[in-house]
Parts: structure tokens; sequence; C-alpha cells
């Protein structure tokens, strides 16, 4: 069976909060969905399908599911980290297609910044998770475990400090025209050089924001999308994957990245070449150059040589990619990053991103993500939206 | 230079034995009595063929694959991915040695260092 087609995405919101120390994690995920369902022109009575993932507060999607006061057929909590949303709206169509849902609600929220949570603090470790023992001893944080990709990937490839940096100059500077963006100050790659090092080789400004938020989609099968008064988006190509540590034979510069675009791309019936605008899962500057490489859109090992000089800006390079700022400047809600992947690329394709940003006759757009921890065990999940 | 205090290892009874051969400097691995392969982290499942797997003990030598060095930490310490000359890569850290003269290919030689609670903890320095 294929997705190409099977269901749209008519409703995306993005919840305007950085810092939300007066909300709690369930009203946010609420006022996300609240935001969603108005933009799709729908409401509470319409949901028949539930989704979210590890950030929501309680027991898989039951607490939530609850607090909303949802009459669902279908409830689904797979939790691949922060690409989870992208999975999710996968995981809608294909339960929309199978006649399980017919409007789908996918919501995350998070306030790891009014918590002060850090990506160079220890994460918390389940003493029964079979690696505990073999890893929570040598202080893997998110960024040194980030750090060893980039390290290896710059020995292996010649990948230069300079190179990542352009990815964070690209990000500021699409935030500079977003009022919500934390970081909106445009930088250079001589800032990012400059800035203190975290996990060698990463600089501060290698790494994303810590932002407290949220967002939500709507998700329909074409008959209700079609009768909306927003422009459908058409889910075109789905895939995801995972990748662990391969019982020892390790190999970091590349991610699961590599069968969840291959996937998506087969569904979808395309090629890297015709994708107009990429959301790009941006923990860190590494993240994005393994993606695009893993993805397609360069040879493996060229990524470099790809972002570099100005590449994945909007109106300057070949591939205009987190037009919001990404999470590397405007936000990185529950630590995070799958859900404003894909908002992002549905204001692209409805024409509604940032003038200064938008991408000309955006037709055909990817979001794609990876969640968990990139140089031990992740997932990968990628979109192809289409607006028809 | 002061080094980081290691934390102990949360434990299983699938870990237990290496720990107790750890005790006796003596590090151990396990490979696949079906397929002949060594794995990392060690399991009672082969993860290459689901076959059944067995300790056995390794050399301690092997080379630096990949690291990086918390520099904001007080005090600074050096994860790694380490691959042992049996094959497979670990997770470690790298002690007992100059963070900045640290390098990917580097060999280095297995040293257990004693966590907060005395457990034997395998980390690496460099090969003299």
């Amino acid at each position: 069976m294929t997705l190409n087609g099977t269901a749209y995405i008519v409703g995306a919101y993005e919840h305007p909060t950085r810092k939300a120390a007066d909300r709690s994690v369930a009203q946010l995920h609420a006022e996300s969905a609240l935001g969603a369902l108005a933009d799709a022109g729908l409401g509470k009575a319409d949901i028949d399908g539930y989704f979210c993932a590890g950030d929501a507060p309680g027991l898989g999607p039951l607490a939530m599911a609850d607090y909303m006061n949802l009459r669902l057929r279908h409830l689904d909590s797979t939790d691949l980290g922060g690409c989870s949303y992208i999975a999710h709206v996968a995981h809608a169509a294909a339960a929309i297609a199978a006649g399980r849902c017919n409007v789908a609600l996918i919501t995350l929220a998070g306030r790891p910044r009014s918590d002060g949570h850090s990506g160079t603090a220890p994460r918390p470790v389940a003493g029964a998770a079979p690696d505990a023992a073999w890893e929570a001893p040598f202080g893997p944080v998110t960024t040194n475990v980030y750090a060893m990709c980039a390290m290896r990937h710059m020995h292996q490839y010649g990948t230069t400090p300079e190179q990542l940096a352009w990815i964070k100059v690209a990000a500021s500077q699409h935030a500079q025209h977003n009022p919500h963006a934390m970081l909106r100050e445009v930088v250079t790659v001589a800032d990012v050089l400059a800035s203190p090092m975290i996990a060698d080789p990463l600089h501060r400004l290698d790494c994303c924001v810590v932002s407290d938020g949220g967002g939500a989609l709507v998700v329909a099968r074409p008959e209700i999308a079609k009768s909306l008064a927003r422009p459908p988006i058409r889910v075109r190509g789905t895939g995801e994957a995972m990748k662990g540590q391969n019982g020892g034979d390790i190999d970091l510069t590349y991610s699961a990245g590599r069968w969840s675009g291959a996937a998506a791309f087969a569904e979808a019936g395309v090629a890297p070449a015709d994708i107009r605008y990429a959301s790009i899962y941006d923990s860190f500057t590494i993240t994005v150059l393994i993606q695009i490489e893993d993805l397609g859109f360069c040879a493996k090992g060229e990524g470099g040589r790809f972002v570099a000089d100005g590449n994945l800006i909007s109106g300057v390079g070949r591939l205009p990619f987190n037009t919001d700022g990404g999470g590397l400047c405007n936000n990185h809600p529950a630590n995070r990053g799958g859900m404003t992947k894909v908002i992002e690329a549905v204001r692209q394709l409805r024409g509604e991103a940032h003038p200064a940003v938008q991408v000309p006759d955006c037709t055909l757009a990817l979001a794609h993500g990876t969640g968990g921890l990139l140089g031990s065990r992740h997932g990968a999940a990628t979109l192809i939206l289409e607006r028809e | 230079m002061t080094e980081r205090i290691l934390p102990t290892p949360p434990q299983t009874p699938e870990s237990a034995a290496f720990f107790a051969a750890a005790a006796d400097n003596k590090f151990l691995l396990r490979r696949c009595t079906a397929c002949g392969r060594a794995h990392w982290y060690p399991r009672a499942v082969c993860p290459f063929c689901f076959g059944a797997t067995a300790w056995e003990e390794a050399s301690g030598r092997g080379v630096i694959y990949s690291f990086s060095v918390m520099r904001r930490t007080e005090p600074q310490y050096a994860i790694a991915y380490v691959t042992l000359d049996e094959g497979p890569t670990m997770m470690t850290n790298l002690v007992q040695c100059d963070f900045d003269a640290l390098r990917i290919g580097q060999s280095v030689r297995l040293v257990f260092v004693p966590s907060d609670g005395g457990v034997p903890v395998p980390c690496f320095r460099p090969a003299p």
C-alpha cells in the first residue's frame, strides 16, 4: 500500500511562546491543538485520531486525550525522539487509509527552558535500559555524542568548522525575519568559530536553542481536506527508520535518514533535485550536514562543500532550509524539533512563510528529522509534501 | 590534573560477570558461539545472528575511532568510541592523558577506573 495521496495536512500551528513559566505542559499541548484546529477550520468533535510522543505528560496518549476530553477511534504514541511528529503524519495517513480515523490530531509541547534543561547535562538514565551499564558512566550528554559524529566526519571527509558554521549562518539569515525567534541576530562564520567551545568540535553557536513551546498538526482524509478553506497539503512520500550501534560495528558518518529518505522519495516518485524547500532537523550544525548527505542532496562526504557559501539561504542557495530559523535560531520546543520542521514546510507550501524567505512557487517540500542521539541510537523520519 | 569521578554503572544480571571480572582487572567481551563474531555492548543474544554468546577475555588494546572533550564542565572529560583489536567499537572515556594531544587513530590501552561506588569502569589511556 502506498500512502501517497491518502491524507492531507489541513492544519498547522506553532505556539508563539518561547518561555512558558506560567503554563503547564498539558496546557501548551492543548493550546497548540486549538491553534491547529482553528487553522484547519475544524472543531474538537471532528477529531477521531490522536498522536503524541514522550513529551506528552502522563501515560502514552491517555492523559492528554483525557485532558482534552477527546472521543477517539485511534491512538498512537510512537516515540522516536524529536522526529516522532514527522513519523506521526505518516502513521496518521496509514490510519486514515485503513479506515481507522478521519481527522488526526498530533501535538507536541514542553518547557525545557523554564525547567532548566541543558544539552550539556546528563540525560536521565533508565537503569533497565540495556545500554545503561555500558554508557552512563562515561557522561554521554547531547552535545558530546553529536560532537563525536562531527569529529569523525571531519577526520574521514575533511569537513571543516567553517563549513559547519555556514549552517548556523543560513539559519540566522532566516531567523532575522521571524519575530518569535529566540535568536534573531544575523551571525557570521567568524562569530560561530569565536563562540565558546562546548564539546570539540562543536561551539556554542553550532548548538540549537533550548526553548519552551509547542506545536500541532491536523491530518485529514482527502474528501475532508478538499472541503476546507485552507490549501490542502498532500502527504506524498513517507519513510521511517532507526540506526543504533550495530552490535559495535559503528559508523558515525551517516544516519538512518539514508533509509527513511530513500523510502520517502520512492513513495513520492520524486528525486532530491525536485525538492524546492527542505526542513532539516538542526539540533546541531552537524545534524544538518549528515542528513543532507543521507537524503541524497549531495554525495556522502560532500556535505561540507554543499552547505558552504550560503547554499542553504533562501533566495541565495540551491537548497533553502529552515526558513523559520530552525532549532538553531528559532525554536526547539520540548527539545524535539520534528514538529516545527513540518510546520515550516506547510507554511512554505501554502506560500505563507515570511516574504523575505518564501521560496517562489514552492510546490514540493521535504521535512526530515532524527530523534534520540545521532551518535548512539536514533530514529529518523522523512516526509515529502506537495501543494496541489 | 583533576579527573572526573565516574558514576557507578547501573548493573543488570547480564552485566554482573563483566564487573566481577573487572574487579580482578580482567576485561571481558562477548563472542557468538554460532557465528564467531565479537560484539559490544555485551549481551546474551548475538546482535548479528541471534546465536548464543559467551564471555572471553579481551586484549584491552584498541584505537580511538572518535572522541570529544567537554570543554565547559569542571573538570573537563573526554568521551570516546574506541575500536578494540577484537573488532567491536565501544563507548568509553579517555583518561590520564593530555586532552589536547588526542587524535583519531591513536593507539590506546584499557585501564579500569573506579567509579564513585568503587565499581571498576573500562576506560582507556594512550598506549605507551
